[in-house]
């Protein structure tokens, strides 16, 4: 697999003075693992609010595979293959582990039959692997505003690989979990997305998450994009731990 | 169309929107800082009514000076917004503020419901209205028309002066610039230290005291009855929402467009008057949903 | 205490049998079942976390298209005045639908309330065509082609009514449980994360907002036949409040609680309605205002904390949420 996924050009996009993307260029490329870096409110988050079709860019385009998709609706974008996780979960927290995966394989397979439970879908099994696949299996009945924050992002990334995406977007997959947790979520992680060959982009602010998981780093600062390439190149220069780390 | 006709609208249309104005601008208020939606502001509007209609009536019986209805509309409107007001906030709002925002439009809801028959006990079933105040400003001549001063004048004056103080109040003096505050960001004021109750206290009380104000005012010109109350909240809403909500100079422009589209429908399509408000509302709505004078917010994902 | 478990079938059975041994509260009755429809709409939309202020205008629009069908052609079957209700609110569901699934809580509140003021008032005012506020007469209809007597017609429109609120209340509870539902309560809980399984919000509620429609209209064309008039005050918001109100006394959200709830409150208002005509709006304000404040979950909560007492089978207990 190679080419590009996702290609973005020439973003323009600020809020009330402050200016979180003045002219990104950013390509993703087909089977890879991006990260991006960079310091708090540099926009990375908006990068991703802009590739889901959340904020519209004031300059510049999005494409993914041949269409240009800056315009769209998220849930179009979602349809067309982009999945995405969030910061803070966002989940239905009143319903089960199970129905919130349920709901998003309903949603892909677009079956809305008013007389089958949704319990009753074909798609249970597969999606009772896919919990397994992230430790989850055991809570899949619970509900969600009772499992602790750490599943809960779990499950956030698992609804939105549910979907099957060809791309998943991720804000920060590893916050607000302990450092311990956090080599075993992204191992998980990275061998779910392995198993359904998933590309991802992920926002991440561990550098020692970004070294050991991601093929490409982005460093974003100030609206533009600093530097790409492996982390050990970029992560070597000087001026980047400067700029993200304050160092 | 009639020039005549035309002027008259217009006239009807400004008495109209003067009084929607002061209901709708105490609705805009008290959702502003309170972030709650109050139906019963409609019951307010309709009991200032009732008490300013009995208040003169009452001064009329006992041989007292006409005069002294003028000051009566005010008294009643004060003491009827005052006690309502604090009543209601004291005892039920206070108590869903923490609460979903269905809940907390089912309560004021209730309180509605409660309202209409505590008018219906009180008043009964049949209508009241006290035209003193009307005979006694007499008529002035617009372009050879005559049109009672009560309406052309009285009321748009006492409308204008509830913007402009509203404005002063809310702009320059301490307690204004605490609810502005609040209103533009709750969390960040009460950090700093403002008693968010004492806030909506007082606020809640502003909004009622003008809804019954409005009907106060509407006592002399129109019947009040049972019914009155829905008709308002309702037609206040349309208001707020055209204008968006917590936008009070939007609330008085807005309430001046309504006014006039429906004055004119009276004139022009007689059955249809009643539709014009939410005809106008739908339309701004279809293409502003956030209101003519407010600013769309996202949600931070 | 057992008993308890078995409650919701008994009620079922005595309210089935209930007219033979009384047979004046038939009426009663079907009025109660009809009003229940009504509920059962309003509850479908309080699973979105949407409640709205207006929902009699579907009850009167359809009462009203009987009334014109009946005017229209004497005779007409019964059959075809509850499909031409339904067709007439779902069609009016579906345009109103369409603006006001834009919106949510307040503005979904009140949009709906004002909707039903606009009808109300159009009903009131075009005497020429609607009698204005004395209503209009709805003759009885044939009933699947019999002509039947008063009395076993209105035996006829009762236990159709049972039929109807059963099929309703079956279809709503698979409704509810399938993918469109679980995605209907999901807009109360995340929009967000709807919109990112690729699911339009909006489209839900409308499909929720029609099907409500739909049960309030069925409701109201049952009501029509029931009373043999129909006037303006069928679309009054006193009764969209009454809907409301009966939904959150059955239990906010519950199917069975929208029929127990209607029930319970046509029989206390037969009785007491008439002692307390001038302060009925007030009680029901006060006791709405305690079940929100103190009992939130109304008839079918305290049912289903009475059977969490109960030890059943095996000792099993049902889990209180």
């Amino acid at each position: 697999m190679s080419g590009t996924l996702l290609e973005a050009s020439n973003l323009h996009i600020s809020f009330g003075g402050v200016t979180a993307a003045d002219g990104i260029d950013l390509e993703v490329f087909n089977g890879e693992r991006l990260a991006i870096i960079g310091p708090n409110g540099a926009g990375k988050t908006t990068f991703l609010n802009i590739c889901t079709g959340y904020l519209t860019p004031s300059a510049g385009s999005v494409r993914f595979g041949r269409r240009d998709i800056t315009a769209m609706a998220p849930r179009a974008i979602t349809r067309m293959g982009i999945a995405r996780a969030f910061q803070t979960p966002q989940l239905f927290h009143d319903q089960r582990v199970i129905d919130n995966l349920l709901l998003a394989a309903a949603a892909r397979e677009r079956t809305w039959n008013p007389f089958r439970p949704l319990q009753d879908l074909p798609e249970r099994d597969e999606m009772l692997e896919l919990l397994e696949l992230f430790g989850l299996a055991e809570v899949s009945t619970q509900m969600i505003n009772e499992l602790p924050e750490g599943n809960r992002k779990l499950v956030d990334i698992a609804v939105a690989l549910a979907l099957r995406p060809q791309l998943l977007l991720m804000d920060e997959p590893t916050s607000g979990v302990s450092t311990l947790e956090k080599f075993r979520i992204m191992d998980l992680l990275v061998e779910a997305l392995a198993v359904q060959g998933v590309t991802s982009v992920f926002v991440e602010h561990d550098m020692e998450v970004v070294k050991r998981y991601a093929d490409r780093v982005a460093v974003w600062s100030a609206g533009h994009i600093q530097s790409v390439g492996p982390p050990d190149q970029v992560l070597a220069d000087p001026s980047v731990m400067r700029d993200v780390i304050g160092i | 169309m009639d020039p005549i006709l035309l002027l008259l609208a217009t006239l009807d249309g400004i008495a109209y929107a003067a009084l929607v104005f002061l209901v709708a601008v105490g609705l805009t208020l008290i959702f502003g800082v309170m972030r709650i939606l109050n139906v019963a502001h409609g019951a307010f509007y309709a009991i200032g009514g009732y008490a300013a209609a009995s208040l003169v009536l009452a001064i009329s019986d006992a041989d007292f000076s006409p005069w002294l209805s003028f000051p009566a509309l005010l008294v009643a409107a004060a003491g009827v917004g005052a006690a309502l007001g604090l009543v209601i906030e004291r005892f039920l709002l206070r108590h869903i503020y923490a609460k979903e925002e269905v809940l907390q439009l089912l309560v004021t809801f209730a309180a509605f419901m409660i309202l209409e028959d505590v008018q219906r006990l009180v008043w009964g079933v049949q209508p009241y209205s006290a035209t003193d105040p009307v005979r006694l400003l007499g008529t002035v001549d617009v372009m050879g028309i005559p049109y009672n001063a009560y309406q052309i004048i009285l009321l748009p004056v006492i409308a204008v002066m509830v913007l402009l103080g509203l404005r002063w109040f809310l702009r320059r003096t301490l307690s204004g610039k605490v609810i502005t505050a609040v209103t533009e960001d709750r969390e960040t004021a009460i950090a700093m230290g403002i008693d968010a109750r004492k806030v909506f206290t007082v606020t809640f009380v502003i909004g009622a005291v003008l809804a019954a104000l409005g009907g106060a005012l509407a006592s002399p010109t129109t019947a009040i009855q049972l019914g009155l109350g829905a008709e308002m909240i309702v037609l206040s809403f349309a208001v707020v929402a055209t204008a968006g909500l917590g936008q009070v100079e939007g609330a008085a422009l807005t309430a001046l467009l309504i006014g006039l589209g429906r004055s004119f429908a009276v004139y022009l399509v007689p059955e249809l008057d009643v539709l014009i408000p939410y005809m106008i509302m739908v339309l701004v709505l279809l293409f502003r949903p956030q209101g003519l004078f407010a600013v769309a917010e996202k949600r931070r994902i | 205490m057992r008993l308890v478990r078995y409650l919701p079938a008994v009620l079922v059975l005595v309210v089935a049998v209930l007219p033979l041994a009384v047979p004046w509260l038939k009426i009663v009755l079907t009025v109660a079942l009809a009003k229940g429809l009504a509920v059962l709409g309003v509850v479908v939309l309080l699973r979105a976390g949407q409640v709205s202020f207006g929902h009699a205008m579907f009850f009167a629009a359809s009462a009203y298209s009987a009334a014109f069908l009946m005017q229209g052609f004497a005779g007409a079957d019964l059959a075809v005045l509850l499909l031409a209700g339904m067709v007439c609110s779902g069609t009016m569901g579906a345009v109103i639908g369409l603006f006001v699934v834009r919106y949510r809580y307040i503005f979904f509140g009140m949009l709906n309330l004002a909707f039903s003021m606009v009808l109300y008032a159009l009903l009131e005012k075009m005497f020429h065509i609607t009698g204005g506020s004395d209503g209009m007469a709805v003759g009885r209809p044939t009933y699947l082609g019999l002509e039947l007597a008063r009395t076993s017609f209105e035996t006829a429109l009762f236990y159709t009514s049972l039929g109807l609120a059963g099929a309703a209340c079956w279809f709503v509870h698979r409704f509810l449980r399938s993918p469109l539902g679980e995605a209907l309560s999901a807009i109360r809980t995340n929009e967000t994360r709807l919109e990112y399984l690729g699911i339009s919000a909006r489209w839900i509620l409308l499909i929720a907002y029609v099907l409500s429609a739909v049960l309030a209209g069925l409701g109201g064309s049952i009501i029509a036949v029931n009373q043999g008039v129909v006037t303006p005050d069928l679309g009054y918001w006193i009764r969209s409040g009454e809907f409301v109100f009966i939904a959150i006394l059955g239990g906010a959200g519950h199917v069975l609680g929208a029929f127990a709830g209607a029930l319970v409150y046509e029989l206390v208002r037969f009785y007491a309605a008439a002692m307390a005509a001038d302060v009925w709006q007030m009680i029901l304000g006060f006791v709405l205002l305690g079940i929100i404040l103190f009992a939130s979950r109304g008839i079918v909560g305290l049912y289903r904390d009475l059977a969490a007492i109960a030890p059943g089978p095996r000792g099993h207990r049902e889990p209180l949420r």
